[in-house]
C-alpha cells in the first residue's frame, strides 16, 4: 500500500510516498533529506511528538514555566501527559534545559524547562 | 540630548539578530529598546517547538531560540538593552522619545532600526457579523493568556481562520483540557504550514471546515455559539448550508499586519494595503538611515528567516554608518 504523508521535521514539508506492507515501511520517496525516511518509519510504526506545555510556578519571577519533553513521546499519550503536567507546582529557580521530572510517566523521557526562571522579580 | 550611533527598537528575534550583526560589523554604541520586561518578544509566548531548524540545525521552542540570542547579546560589550522602554514618538531626523519607568527620555540615532514586529488582524478587520459578547480573542492574545499568564480563556472554542497561530492554539486548548469545536477557513485549504495542520489538527481530530465562514457570532454577555455557512468558489454564501456550533470562545486567527506607526510618524512611506514600508529593497525605507526588519518589514512564516534577514539589516545599518562617517 502506498500512503501519502507530509514530513513535519522541518518547514519544507516534503510530500512523502510511503510504501507500507504489514504495518512496516518498505520504501520512502519524495523526501529531500534522510529525516524524511526516519519520520515516515516512526509515523507508520510508532508516531511520536515532543510535548510542550507550561507549569504553574509558585513564588518565582514568572507565573508560568514553559516546559517540554526532551524526546518525543507516543502520540496517543499526549493528552494524558499534558493533564499530568497541569498538576505540577514548581517553586525553585530554573535554567533552560534543567530536568524538572526525570523519566516522566515512565516514558523514558525527561520533562525539561525551556526558559530560565529567577527566584524573584 | 544624547546621541547614539545605532538605536534598535524591539528586542524580539529581529531586533536581537540586527543588534548582534551590527556589533560584529564594528558598530560600537548600540541602544536596544524593549517595551516588555524581558527580551525575546513574541518568542516568549511561543512555547511550542519548530524553531531553529534552519538557523541552528536543531529543533527548539520559542524561549530556547530566544535564549541563544540573549546569551550572545549579554556576552557582547557595546550594546545597552533598555527594558520596559516604550517609544512614543519618532521624527524624521531619527530622534526618539521613549518612556521608561520614572523617566521620559529623548535620544537621537545616527542610524535607526525598527524591529517592532506585527499585530494580529482583528474581528473588525474581517467583518464578522453578530453580537459583541465577551469571549472573542485574537489567537495570539489567547496564546499569551495561556502560556504567560496561566489563564484559559474558555472551555469550548471555535477558531476563525487557519493561520499558524490558530492551528497551534487549537492544540494548546485541547492539551489544556478544553474542546475545539472547529476551525473555520474561508479558503479551500489551510493557510498554515503543513506541519501545523498535521500536528495540531489531524493529530487531535479537530474538524477543519474549509470553504466555510462564520456568518454570525451569538450570545449576549458571553459567546454562546457561532453560525457557520459554506461558501462557493467566489466566496459567496451557499444558501441552505448554515449550521450552528455551540461554544463559549471564538479565536480569531486571520493574519498579521506589520506595526509601523512610528515609521509612518517619521514620514516614511507605507504601503496602504500591507502596511510595509515602500522602499527600494529589503529592510530599507524612504528615509536614509532608517531601517525596518523582521515582521515589521513583511510578515514571515518562520523565525529563522527573520533572524537571517534581520542580521542582514544590522550589517546594512553598519555599512550606512561607515559611509556617513566618510562623507
Amino acid at each position: 500500500m502506498i500512503k501519502k504523508m507530509t514530513c513535519i521535521q522541518c518547514p519544507k514539508s516534503c510530500c512523502l510516498s510511503v510504501d507500507i506492507e504489514n504495518c512496516r515501511v518498505r520504501q520512502v520517496s519524495g523526501n529531500l533529506c534522510p529525516k524524511g525516511e526516519e519520520y515516515a518509519g516512526a509515523e507508520v510504526e510508532n508516531p511520536r511528538r515532543i510535548l510542550t506545555a507550561t507549569v504553574l510556578a509558585r513564588g518565582l519571577s514568572m507565573k508560568m514555566i514553559p516546559v517540554r519533553t526532551d524526546q518525543p513521546i507516543p502520540r496517543h499519550r499526549m493528552r494524558e501527559a499534558a493533564a499530568e503536567i497541569k498538576k505540577i507546582r514548581w517553586d525553585r529557580p530554573l535554567k533552560t534545559g534543567d530536568v524538572m521530572v526525570a523519566d516522566f510517566l515512565g516514558l523514558g523521557v525527561n520533562l525539561i524547562a525551556t526558559r530560565s526562571i529567577a527566584a524573584h522579580f | 540630548m544624547r546621541e547614539r550611533e545605532l538605536v534598535i527598537v524591539g528586542a524580539g528575534p529581529a531586533g536581537m539578530a540586527a543588534a548582534i550583526a551590527a556589533r560584529e560589523e564594528g558598530v560600537e554604541d548600540i541602544l536596544l529598546l524593549e517595551r516588555d520586561q524581558y527580551p525575546g518578544g513574541i518568542l516568549n509566548q511561543c512555547v511550542h517547538t519548530g524553531f531553529g531548524i534552519e538557523y541552528f540545525h536543531e529543533v527548539l521552542t520559542g524561549p530556547e531560540y530566544a535564549q541563544h540570542f540573549i546569551d550572545k547579546l549579554q556576552e557582547m560589550t557595546g550594546i545597552t538593552i533598555s527594558l520596559k522602554s516604550f517609544v512614543v514618538r519618532l521624527t524624521k531626523d531619527k530622534t526618539l522619545t521613549y518612556l521608561r519607568p520614572g523617566a521620559l527620555e529623548e535620544v537621537r540615532a545616527r542610524a535607526l532600526i525598527m524591529a517592532t514586529g506585527c499585530r494580529e488582524k482583528t474581528r473588525e478587520m474581517v467583518h464578522i457579523p453578530g453580537t459583541r459578547p465577551a469571549g472573542i480573542f485574537s489567537a495570539g492574545l489567547a496564546q499569551k493568556l495561556i502560556n504567560v499568564e496561566g489563564l484559559l480563556p474558555g472551555k469550548e472554542a471555535v477558531i476563525v481562520g487557519s493561520g499558524d497561530i490558530g492551528l497551534i492554539m487549537a492544540r494548546r486548548f485541547i492539551l489544556e483540557g478544553a474542546q475545539v469545536k472547529g476551525i473555520i477557513e474561508i479558503q479551500k485549504q489551510s493557510r498554515g504550514l503543513t506541519r501545523n495542520v498535521v500536528q495540531c489538527v489531524e493529530d487531535f481530530e479537530v474538524p477543519l471546515y474549509c470553504r466555510h465562514k462564520i456568518s454570525r457570532i451569538l450570545g449576549r454577555d458571553r459567546v454562546e455559539g457561532v453560525d457557520v455557512m459554506a461558501v462557493d468558489e467566489d466566496l459567496r454564501e451557499v444558501p441552505g448550508s448554515a449550521f450552528r456550533l455551540a461554544c463559549d470562545t471564538v479565536l480569531v486567527s486571520v493574519g498579521l499586519i506589520p506595526e509601523n506607526e512610528l515609521v509612518e510618524m517619521a514620514g516614511a512611506v507605507l504601503d496602504k494595503r500591507t502596511n510595509s514600508p515602500v522602499s527600494g529593497g529589503l529592510n530599507l525605507t524612504s528615509i536614509p538611515g532608517l531601517f525596518v526588519c523582521g515582521n515589521a518589514f513583511k510578515v514571515y512564516d518562520i523565525v529563522d528567516s527573520v533572524s537571517r534577514d534581520s542580521a542582514a539589516c544590522g550589517r546594512l545599518a553598519a555599512a550606512y554608518l561607515k559611509g556617513a562617517r566618510k562623507s
